[in-house]
């Protein structure tokens, strides 16, 4: 890193260059696509979660006023490949899932139709003209139930509900046993991790246009992943990849709800080439809620071996994963991270997860910000405020007496995973810090002598990020960026990650301004086009900044080699003579800037022997491993006794994800996770109901978070590089959401535990709270905590460290 | 989300929009603010061939006094009845309810007598003209008459109003500075799970309550009004008066809320309610 160059902008809060744009109405979203002769599809979806198509009769809407067409599944489905799933698991049973329904629907909101018309009112109003006669089927929701034996099936045809089973394990076996058989205690509790819809502001959309002529095809879509889409695009169409133009325009947000190839993608692409015509289609909000994936939707049996001394052994758990009635691009892959991240922060020595995919009729799970590991993180969080619960141990202490001390890293984990660095401990103590933590302990023991219920929660979370080496990926996972210092003397970026909204546009602007020595004016970002951007692995994973972010460096680093012949020749020194700063290099009292090196570069008239033209790099950058941020979250709630409501009085969250390139956007990532878990916690969630009707099919009634539902947090970090990339860095997309949610959970708990409440599962909604008041239990009858334990001090002046916490300086 | 196809028409008088109700009948729907029908009509819930836009008809707006009443023009948005110096001094629950509906923007749209003319069971408004025994004008091309505000609602989404009719005008008395309105939203919509309007008269030993959201038409709560006639209101008589706040009532029931919880809420919400109102007083 001899050429690097230090400058003012990389650790600055900087506001994002993207915000003008997007706050005046100057992007364009895919609705804004306007092309000549352009058409527009609607979708007839099943009301119905299981029913067989016994006739459909399109003559109305064939004949409506401005239709061009209606496609049933026999018109596209020999035409059109399968839905991929890219997700690396053995023994999939795979129904074959085709762009339409093939005289079967399996859940609300399966596309059975398609209607083109030639503005979106006579599209819609054909769609709405398409009579569907449905024969109703038995309906598959309840998982559970799913895999017993002799249950009805979601896909007759496959004989089984199971989808796939995975496990993980920490080599021996018998040695799990045997840590079971040896502990003092077993701590079991069930737990649900309620299915979630990710309602990104901007549904999804696309505009598909073919040129005849060239044979290539142009796909507008509102996607996390242009990249891969084009890598699997060619399955579903049949133009090869090398004729596919995908385009991501500015993206509404994603979350993982647009981390798939989705049928409307493929088949907007094929009656595009089919009818000689652009075709958009623009989501609605009703479809987003019905036909775009879902997250989350874990049931498991967790068993914690454990001392009396507080020390956990061993982890062991069986887990359902409803998948929905496909598997989507990743859907698979998303309870297998769970798995790899299932001991948390801790020294487990060993742990056993088996998990069962089970098909059921309604829409398809897949990753969803943080995919798995906020499943991960919120059961070992909550297990260990139950295992400090039973053992009457400081929650807090049980986390320190458990986690790896700095020296411990690199730290290879019961599942297998090797940590890269952390200080687990530092972000902790921040945390106690920060939340002034006696003072909270004093308000919650005032607040019980007042007979209020409140309750504070910690949450130490580590997370797994930058996806990822590519070993450990089904289709790469590196990514590729460009740098082109123009013949002006700017430069240009070029990123195969696709940010929607995280604000790469600035951060990687800052990177490149800095180690080229440019002001940040003279630097775009450009992304999301693969005619522009041609290679890329895309955005999710919270990989974008430490794999695109250093393919950038590894441009610059290559452009600045290569510029040192440029201005040895143009300053007639050796090029090791030769200092970079500020954008120039110098050497006895001489020295060239990017005005004068840039056009030499170009205009090539005078450079060195063997010089080629140009100032160009591209890289692609292959990570080793992961990284592993991690922190401390803490949340103090009150809830209100009569009516159950719970309301988040404090939030606290240290995150460290390694040095930070703009602390202004890790912040806005982290408030934005903190969000999406007050939503998950208290009240979200994804209802079908036994029928399989979609319940939460609109935003009247699928709760998300606004406004005054979000506390003042109190925020900072601790800077714990990663040694897997040369910038440090590890990633910071999801952590909000990871660290947030068992936080809140626990906080809810603490609150509601002098009533002898062990466990509530999410969402903790007022009515539930107040159901378990009245009851002074659990919704399942779990155990109760003994009347004695009820006074037992849960934490004393000594657990909270020294007693720097005491004075609560930040 | 794209409604069927519809004929829009602006009138810029009263006897305009009359006329043009009558001239098509069950065809036409009166539009208001257009926060509930033009998503039901996105929907495809609700597809009425012609639309009746009331936002230019001058009669149908402004606050005033008249009689020693406080007469509010159905077309008055939310808005505008949080920020009436008139309704500020004189009937102040509607400013204590206007800023707990919707948000800004659904504020500076939705209005008064299209939230009473809809009657979804879960509004904020029906249970405010209910308590304040508000009576409602009425306008059709063949006349007018006034409602009082309890024969208004009678079931869900359905009023007495009929055919050909515009709800013109709320029409209430000034009720003293001691009114609440406690609200438990519903987190997904906004609307209430269960609201309760208050109004008190602490020297006249009288408190009238409504509640929304609960049931299939907001209601009176006369038992606990009964309970509270002869005595003071002190905080024990309130907290046993409103223990009947929803007898005798049929509780609704969804995701959001069970009939137990709905009916627990109306019987905490009332008496936070009237604690509240006299609190004010």
């Amino acid at each position: 890193m001899a050429e690097t160059s230090r400058g003012p902008y990389v650790g600055k809060s900087m506001k994002r260059v993207e915000d003008p744009r997007l706050i005046q109405g100057l992007a364009t979203y895919v609705d804004d696509l306007r092309l000549p002769g352009m058409l527009h599809a609607a979708f007839v979806r099943s009301p119905y979660a299981h029913a067989r198509v016994t006739r459909i009769n399109a003559d109305a809407a064939r004949s409506a006023p401005g239709v061009v067409a209606v496609f049933v599944g026999a018109d596209v489905n020999q035409s059109c490949g399968v839905v991929p799933c890219a997700a690396d698991m053995p023994n999939l049973k795979n129904p074959q899932h085709r762009v339409l329904a093939d005289g079967r629907v399996y859940f609300v909101g399966h596309a059975v139709a398609v209607a083109v018309a030639r503005d979106p009112y006579a599209a819609r109003d054909a769609a709405l003209l398409v009579d569907v006669d449905y024969e109703p089927l038995p309906v598959v929701t309840d998982p559970e139930r799913a895999i017993a034996s002799g249950s009805l099936l979601t896909h007759p045809d496959l004989g089984t509900n199971v989808a796939f089973e995975w496990s993980l394990s920490t080599g021996d076996e018998a040695e799990l046993e045997r840590l079971f058989r040896s502990a003092d205690r077993i701590v079991r509790q069930r737990m649900l991790h309620q299915r979630l819809t990710p309602t990104a502001i901007e549904p999804r959309g696309c505009v598909a246009s073919y040129h005849r002529g060239e044979q290539s095809l142009t796909l507008w879509t509102s996607t996390q992943i242009p990249h891969l889409v084009r890598t699997l695009l060619p399955g579903m169409i049949g133009v090869p990849e090398n004729k596919i133009r995908i385009v991501a325009p500015e993206v509404g947000g994603g979350f993982g709800s647009k981390l798939n190839l989705y049928i409307e993608e493929a088949l907007c692409s094929h009656l595009a080439m089919r009818l000689g015509a652009p075709v958009k289609w623009i989501e609605t909000r009703r479809e987003n809620m019905a036909s775009t994936i879902h997250g989350r939707d874990q049931i498991g049996e967790y068993e914690v071996a454990v001392k009396n001394d507080g020390t956990l052994l061993a982890i062991k758990s069986r887990t359902i994963a409803d998948i929905g009635a496909y598997p989507q691009l990743l859907t698979p892959a998303v309870p297998t991270l769970t798995g790899l991240m299932l001991t948390g922060c801790y020294k487990f020595k060993a742990m056993k997860m088996d998990v069962i995919g089970v098909y059921t009729n309604k829409m398809s799970t897949d990753a969803y910000r943080g995919a798995g590991r906020p499943e991960a993180t919120y059961l070992i969080e909550r297990m260990v405020d139950i295992v400090a619960n039973e053992l009457k141990m400081d929650p807090v202490q049980v986390r320190r007496l458990n986690s790896p001390k700095p020296s411990e890293f690199p730290f290879a984990t019961a599942c297998g995973l090797t940590y890269d660095s952390g200080n687990y401990e530092g972000a902790l103590t921040k945390a106690l810090r920060i939340a002034r933590w006696n003072d909270l302990l004093d308000r919650r023991a005032r607040a019980r002598q007042e007979g209020k219920l409140f309750g504070v929660g910690v949450s130490t979370y580590v997370e797994i990020c930058a996806l990822g080496p590519s070993k450990a990926m089904s289709a790469g996972g590196w990514e590729w960026g460009c740098v082109r210092v123009e013949f002006s003397g700017k430069a240009t970026v070029i990123t195969g990650s696709t940010p929607h909204g995280q604000g790469q546009e600035t951060s990687f602007a800052q990177i490149a301004a800095d180690r080229l020595g440019m002001p940040i004016e003279d630097v775009v970002v450009l992304h999301g086009d693969t005619n522009v951007a041609h290679y890329g692995r895309d955005t999710y994973g919270s990989r974008a900044t430490v794999l695109g972010g250093t393919a950038i460096v590894m441009c610059i680093d290559k452009i600045l080699a290569k510029t040192r012949t440029l201005a040895a020749h143009m300053l007639d020194v050796k090029p090791d003579d030769l200092t970079f700063e500020g954008g120039r290099f110098s050497a006895k009292g001489k020295s060239v800037g990017w005005g004068d090196l840039a056009p030499a570069a170009y205009v090539a008239k005078n450079i060195p022997p063997r010089f080629e033209p140009g100032l160009e790099a591209s890289s692609f950058f292959e990570p080793e491993n992961f990284t592993f941020p991690f922190g401390t979250h803490i949340a103090a709630v009150e809830i209100d006794r009569e009516t159950g409501e719970a309301r988040i009085v404090k939030y606290v969250a240290v995150d460290d994800c390694g040095p930070q390139i703009n602390p202004l956007l890790v912040e806005g990532q982290v408030q934005g996770g903190i969000a999406h878990s007050i939503g998950q916690v208290l009240f979200e969630r994804t209802v079908y109901d036994e029928q399989g009707q979609l319940v939460t099919g609109e935003l009247m009634d699928y709760a998300l978070p606004r406004a005054h539902d979000i506390p003042p947090y109190e925020m900072g970090s601790t800077v714990t590089p990663s040694p897997s990339n040369p910038m440090g860095i590890k990633g910071v997309g999801e952590a909000g959401t990871i660290g947030a949610t068992p936080t809140i959970a626990n906080a809810v708990m603490d609150a509601l535990y002098p009533l002898g409440v062990r466990h509530l599962d999410l969402p903790l909604t007022p009515e539930k709270i107040w159901r378990a008041i009245q009851s002074g239990a659990d919704d399942r009858g779990g155990d109760r905590i003994p009347e004695a334990d009820r006074s037992a001090p849960r934490y004393t002046a000594a657990d909270v460290g020294d007693g720097a916490l005491q004075v609560g300086n930040v | 989300m794209i409604a069927a196809a519809f004929d829009y028409h602006r009138p810029s008088s009263l006897a305009d929009a009359l006329a043009l109700l009558a001239r098509h009948g069950d065809d036409a729907r009166a539009l208001a603010g257009g926060h509930s029908l033009v998503p039901a009509m996105k929907l495809r819930l609700a597809e009425p061939r012609v639309l009746v836009d009331l936002s230019r008809v001058p009669e149908l707006r402004g606050i005033v006094e008249e009689d020693g009443s406080i007469v509010i023009g159905a077309m008055t948005t939310h808005a505008e009845l949080a920020a009436s110096p008139i309704l500020a001094a004189k009937c102040p629950l509607f400013a204590k309810t206007a800023p707990q509906i919707g948000d800004m923007q659904v504020r500076n749209r939705g209005t008064i007598g299209g939230s009473l003319a809809h009657a979804d069971p879960a509004a904020d408004w029906p249970p405010v003209v209910l308590a304040l025994d508000a009576e409602l004008d009425v306008a059709a091309a063949t006349g007018s008459r006034r409602i009082p505000a309890t024969e208004f609602f009678k079931d869900i989404m359905q009023t007495a109003l009929r055919p050909g009719e515009v709800l013109r005008a709320i029409r209430v008395r000034p009720s003293g500075s001691a009114v609440a309105y406690v609200k438990t939203e519903q987190k997904a919509s906004g609307f209430a799970l269960c609201g309760v309007a208050a109004v008190a008269n602490r020297t006249a030993n009288r408190v009238s309550v409504a509640i929304t959201g609960v049931s299939a038409i907001p209601f009176r709560a006369r038992d606990v009004e009964r309970a509270l006639e002869s005595g003071p209101l002190t905080p024990e008589r309130i907290a046993d008066a409103a223990r009947s706040a929803a007898a005798g009532v049929q509780m609704l029931s969804d995701i959001h809320g069970s009939q137990e919880y709905r009916a627990h809420l109306a019987r905490v919400n009332v008496r936070r309610a009237i604690e509240r109102a006299i609190a004010h007083a």
